[in-house]
């Protein structure tokens, strides 16, 4: 059954740039029909804002089908909106109904500047994979399946982690501004797998303390878990915690070997 | 590896010169994780005690006993046993100004670490969401442990001035814990002062308790269901025992007669 939501109210953040101050600004969607996505609800809007002459609102997305992890924004006070497991290219406006206003904001935190309206800056993530979050591998031809034994709770629970999109909503929904659970995913995922081992230490120490110089701390809130779109749990955060404090010790006994 | 980005500031045991090395634990302490982990052992020395000393003022129930051949308050002996700790194998009162010391030193690491991490949470976001946030999972106790903290800080503070050194206690009498606890808490302010006090302790320990799991990495599928649990139950102990005092001695169960 197809309805149309009538009468919803917008007020969206418009931001000229990261070092201007913004406002919210008001517009009203007469009617929509409730199988449009929430972005493509935005691309209507931009077309009419375009028509009128206007700037159209600037926000991220890419793929719309919940893997790449571009697309953000802050919907009614939730990180990716009101539905659980999904990024917002998936949430639909069924979500929603007639009459109601939808508060639109970017993702705020130091680390991720606006570059304009709802669209941020999020390439501290890419600093703090670039510290660690690759394997050495030795380069030629794919190696043959199952040449590593990897059990298969191990590979599961690596696989898990590896889901994370890097979209930031952890950090947006964190009441302090914290990446645990970004940085914790990417250290999970390969300090639980073989291939990752001979870097483990070096990748938790380094992963982390790029991550400290970046963002806030973990309260243990557990919002992140909440607004993540892949649903990783916060135990990632325990591993990488208990995995940071082995690395001080053990990087520190390694060197000592030079 | 290559690194073609400009470090922040990272400490970096694997990648500095040894000379260039800061001491282990100050390099430790100066990342949140490390700061995390001393808010979480200094956490457990703080619950420990917590515990100790709730379970110690339950002898406030037992009353009079003989002792040495004479009647005196069961939580009065028990007082002066514990200057007696490990007497003779350190002279008095030493090993009670030890745990004191523990204590003490727990205490200022664990406000260094809160102060230090809230500041660092503070410029993490300095512009706040301009519209209201719908919380999923922070609960109350997670969104105000720095104003239990607080609370229970200023508590710590009264609760000396009136249990251990006296100033704020009627009659004060060294060593005579019965009476005083009696002459404290038979005063109505003071005893809704002590119930408000371990509802905050407690509120406090129910999110620190769970959080302390998280930061030490204590994560295991075996007992990951229980920490919520234990969590509650710490909590609920030490608010069921020490808020237990003043409502006892506001009925007359702790009342304090002079003996012979």
């Amino acid at each position: 059954m197809t309805n149309t939501l009538k009468n919803l109210t917008l007020k969206v953040w418009r931001q000229d740039g990261p070092n201007t101050s913004g406002s919210f600004e008001t517009h009203t969607i007469e009617e929509i029909t409730d199988e449009a996505s929430f972005l493509e609800m935005i691309d209507i809007l931009n077309e009419r804002l375009i028509e009128d002459g206007e700037e159209a609102i600037v926000f991220d997305h890419d793929c719309r089908e919940g893997i790449c992890g571009t697309c953000s924004l802050m919907i009614n006070g939730q990180a990716h909106g009101p539905e659980r497991g999904t990024a917002t290219c998936q949430l639909h406006m069924r979500k929603f109904s007639s009459g109601d206003t939808i508060v639109i904001e970017p993702w705020r935190a130091s680390a991720f500047p606006i570059i304009r309206d709802l669209m941020v800056d999020r390439s501290s993530f890419d600093r703090i994979v670039e510290a660690g979050g690759y394997i050495t591998a030795a380069t030629g031809g794919a190696p043959d399946a199952n040449l590593i034994p990897v059990p298969k709770p191990v590979s599961d629970a690596a696989m898990d982690a590896a889901q994370c999109i890097g979209c930031g909503a952890c950090v947006a929904a964190c009441p302090n501004g914290a990446a645990n659970l970004f940085t914790a995913a990417k250290i999970t995922h390969l300090n639980l797998l073989p291939q990752g081992q001979a870097e483990r230490y070096s990748r938790a120490e380094d992963m982390v303390e790029t991550m400290d110089s970046y963002f806030g701390s973990c309260t243990n809130h557990g919002e992140c878990e909440a607004a993540c779109p892949k649903e990783i749990s916060i135990d990632v955060i325990a591993l990488m915690n208990a995995d940071y404090r082995k690395a001080k010790v053990q990087n520190r006994k390694q060197l000592s070997r030079t | 590896m290559s690194q073609t980005f400009q470090r922040g500031p990272v400490t970096g045991t694997a990648v500095k010169k040894r000379s260039r090395r800061k001491p282990f634990l100050v390099d430790y302490y100066s990342t949140a994780v490390g700061k995390k982990y001393v808010m979480a052992i200094t956490g457990i020395i703080g619950v420990a005690f917590i515990i100790g000393h709730m379970v110690g003022n339950l002898k406030a129930y037992l009353g009079v006993i003989e002792h040495n051949g004479e009647q005196v308050y069961d939580i009065d002996v028990y007082g002066e046993f514990l200057r007696e700790l490990l007497v003779p194998i350190l002279p008095h009162g030493y090993a009670l100004w030890g745990l004191r010391l523990l204590l003490i030193g727990a205490v200022v690491l664990h406000l260094h670490a809160a102060w230090s991490l809230t500041m660092l949470n503070r410029n993490a976001r300095p512009v706040k969401y301009q519209g209201a946030r719908d919380y999923q999972i922070a609960n109350f106790a997670s969104r105000t442990m720095r104003w239990s903290g607080v609370l229970v800080l200023v508590f710590i503070a009264w609760h000396l001035a009136d249990l251990t050194w006296g100033w704020l206690n009627p009659g004060f009498e060294y060593g005579a814990i019965y009476r005083n606890l009696d002459a404290s808490l038979s005063r109505i302010p003071v005893a809704a002062l002590y119930i408000a006090a371990n509802i905050a302790l407690g509120i406090h320990l129910f999110h620190g308790v769970w959080s302390l799991f998280q930061s030490m990495g204590w994560n295991n599928p075996r007992f990951n269901r229980w920490r919520k649990g234990i969590a509650t139950g710490i909590a609920a102990a030490v608010v069921v025992g020490n808020v237990s005092f003043p409502i006892m001695t506001l009925a007359g169960v702790i009342s304090f007669q002079p003996l012979s």
